[in-house]
């Protein structure tokens, strides 16, 4: 193979736009801002929100494969904070029972949202827009009637507090971003590499062919909201963990922000195409983009017009990629 | 005449109060093309559903290899070797030819501890697979199979099914949105499946595709059999009025004329 097809062999993976996007960002913010955010201080910076935005990301991605949406995570988040902090904080239990109560709650609004979106034929966007609120509500509710508060105080000390929220390699990187790489890692075997992923694509390519191929379609999505949805209380629980502390707002910014991580990534909105690697980069495009933006001059507040820039470009060129994938066939010796 | 492979007796399917099909009587055989034809609405999409396993008749049995049967699902019609491929091929646009090909039965190998997807082994055979019925434009198993043509990506269903041992060939609509062209290489892989030994069966409403590969007919009107017979038993035009619901053509075309006469003479 010569190096001019393993170029154009590149170009057409879905991670392609996303790659490209993330050197923009790198070289956009370095002739601004300098170099500082690429030091350790700024590296801490993104890579924390980075981390806190992929575990959600790389699921939500998933579901969007797969043909589905999943937008209740913006109260999942919030919720498994809470859920922690009124169970080891307000109640004074066990840690351990606090992070496995959580847990169990995010595998089960996973499995109502899965369950619903499977049964009902309603789209999962309408389903999961409707456990969005009712979970907001809930969470708010209870805190306000079990604490009579909107914000929990928890303290953690011990292995808990260094497995899920602790500060690692001198004090500035979040416990996350370690959560985060090695979660990657084991999306991009079970993706790329196993079986499982072949089927995820082929579930946002047809569904109808897919179930007819005998793929278990309804089970496979029930699973991929099971892994969002404890994704999202997991990554409210080690904030909670990490904070000291739970309120029962925020959250919602984890809504559009992983959306727009994965677009940026190349994952199709309709489905089919999209990759694992291309999320987590596009994940860190976002997380530059949100933070590069305190190492500049520029006022914050312009901020939010590059992220909404950035996310028309890619989606752009993430077309012209696909195109570029659809229409490739190998050259004949002559032409 | 080879072995009857699968029949339908006295199949009748209603959803709710309403008949679909009625006393739906039909045999394949093993290295023979039921040509199954009928005008939209007559029931040809409901006999290939129950045949593959997505609904279930509401009377009458199937037999197959003498014995009866019963699919309560696709994937139990897939186990009894019955394929469906549908216009479009039933195959997935942005996935590369070799993981559609393998959609569901992925072969792995391990790697260290991990078992992971043979992307090699599984382009391979694909490719493979596809040339053998004479598609050899397609020699990458890594190109996307949106990329391919009406006819290659029916020619890869097709070579998909008989590679995971098919034994009924179920072919809806293959040529219907095809060019002239595209439409003849279908027919010569539905030519090549039949040379193989496969029951065909080939829906269609394109009289001349059915009379070219076609080696027994079944006429659906309204849901039930209105002719069944064996290839040169009736022209071409007697097929044509039996698919337009038993009017003939030329009650047809003085129709059309009727209509627009008076259109012309504005």
């Amino acid at each position: 193979m010569n190096s001019h097809s393993a170029l154009g062999g590149l170009l057409r993976r879905p991670e392609s736009g996303a790659f490209l996007g993330l050197i923009a960002v790198l070289a956009f913010f370095g002739i601004f801002g300098g170099l500082t955010f690429l030091q350790p201080a700024g590296m801490a910076s993104w890579m924390n929100v980075a981390a806190n935005l992929g575990v959600i990301a790389i699921p939500v991605g998933l579901l969007m494969i797969a043909g589905e949406l999943d937008i209740s995570v913006g109260a999942m988040v919030p919720f498994g904070a809470m859920t922690v902090a009124v169970v080891s904080g307000h109640y004074g239990l066990s840690i351990w029972l606090g992070i496995g109560v959580t847990l169990i709650f995010g595998v089960l609004v996973g499995l109502i949202n899965g369950y619903m979106v499977v049964r009902t034929a309603v789209p999962s966007l309408i389903v999961t827009l409707g456990s969005l609120f009712a979970v907001q509500g809930v969470v708010l509710g209870l805190t306000v009637l079990i604490t009579k508060s909107t914000s929990v105080a928890l303290k953690v000390e011990g292995p808990a507090k260094a497995i899920f929220g602790d500060f690692v390699f001198g004090g500035q990187v979040q416990a996350m971003v370690l959560w985060w790489l090695v979660v990657t890692a084991a999306y991009i075997y079970f993706v790329h590499f196993s079986r499982f992923g072949n089927w995820i694509f082929a579930m946002g390519g047809d569904k109808v062919s897919a179930r007819n191929a005998g793929i278990p379609t309804e089970r496979m999505t029930i699973v991929l909201f099971v892994l969002s949805s404890t994704s999202a209380v997991f990554v409210g629980m080690c904030q909670a963990i990490l904070y000291n502390s739970a309120q029962v707002a925020g959250g919602q910014s984890f809504i559009f922000n992983s959306i727009i991580s994965v677009v940026v990534g190349g994952v199709l909105l309709t489905g089919g195409f999209g990759s694992i690697i291309g999320i987590f980069f596009g994940t860190i495009t976002f997380a530059i983009v949100n933070q590069g933006i305190y190492y500049t001059n520029f006022d914050r507040n312009w901020s939010a017009l590059i992220i909404g820039v950035l996310l028309l470009v890619a989606v752009l060129m993430n077309n012209t990629f696909r195109k570029m994938a659809l229409s490739y066939a190998p050259k004949k010796g002559v032409k | 005449m080879g072995d009857t492979i699968l029949s339908l007796n006295n199949i009748s399917k209603s959803f709710g109060p309403i008949d679909v099909l009625h006393d739906i009587n039909l045999e394949v055989r093993a290295g023979e093309v039921l040509c199954l034809l009928g005008d939209n609405g007559a029931g040809k999409s409901t006999v290939i559903r129950l045949l593959s396993g997505v609904h279930q008749p509401t009377s009458g049995r199937m037999v197959m290899d003498g014995k009866p049967v019963q699919f309560k699902n696709p994937r139990e019609a897939a186990d009894h070797g019955i394929a469906t491929v549908h216009q479009f091929g039933g195959t997935f646009p942005l996935m590369s030819i070799g993981r559609s090909f393998f959609i569901g039965r992925e072969p792995t190998r391990w790697f260290g501890p991990l078992k992971i997807y043979d992307r090699k082994k599984a382009n391979e055979i694909a490719v493979k697979a596809v040339q053998n019925f004479g598609i050899t434009r397609i020699d990458d198993g890594d190109r996307l199979v949106g990329g391919l043509s009406g006819g290659e990506r029916q020619a890869l269903a097709i070579a998909r099914a008989v590679h995971f041992g098919a034994r009924v060939l179920i072919l809806d609509e293959p040529t219907a949105a095809l060019g002239v062209k595209q439409a003849t290489h279908v027919l010569c892989i539905v030519n090549e499946a039949k040379k193989r030994g496969l029951a065909v069966i080939f829906i269609t409403h394109q009289v001349m595709h059915a009379m070219a590969v076609g080696d027994h007919f079944a006429v659906l009107i309204r849901g039930a059999v209105a002719a069944d017979f064996r290839k040169g038993e009736r022209t071409r035009e007697q097929i044509t009025d039996l698919m337009a619901g038993g009017e003939t053509m030329a009650t047809l075309e003085a129709e059309i004329d009727a209509h627009s006469t008076p259109a012309s003479a504005q």
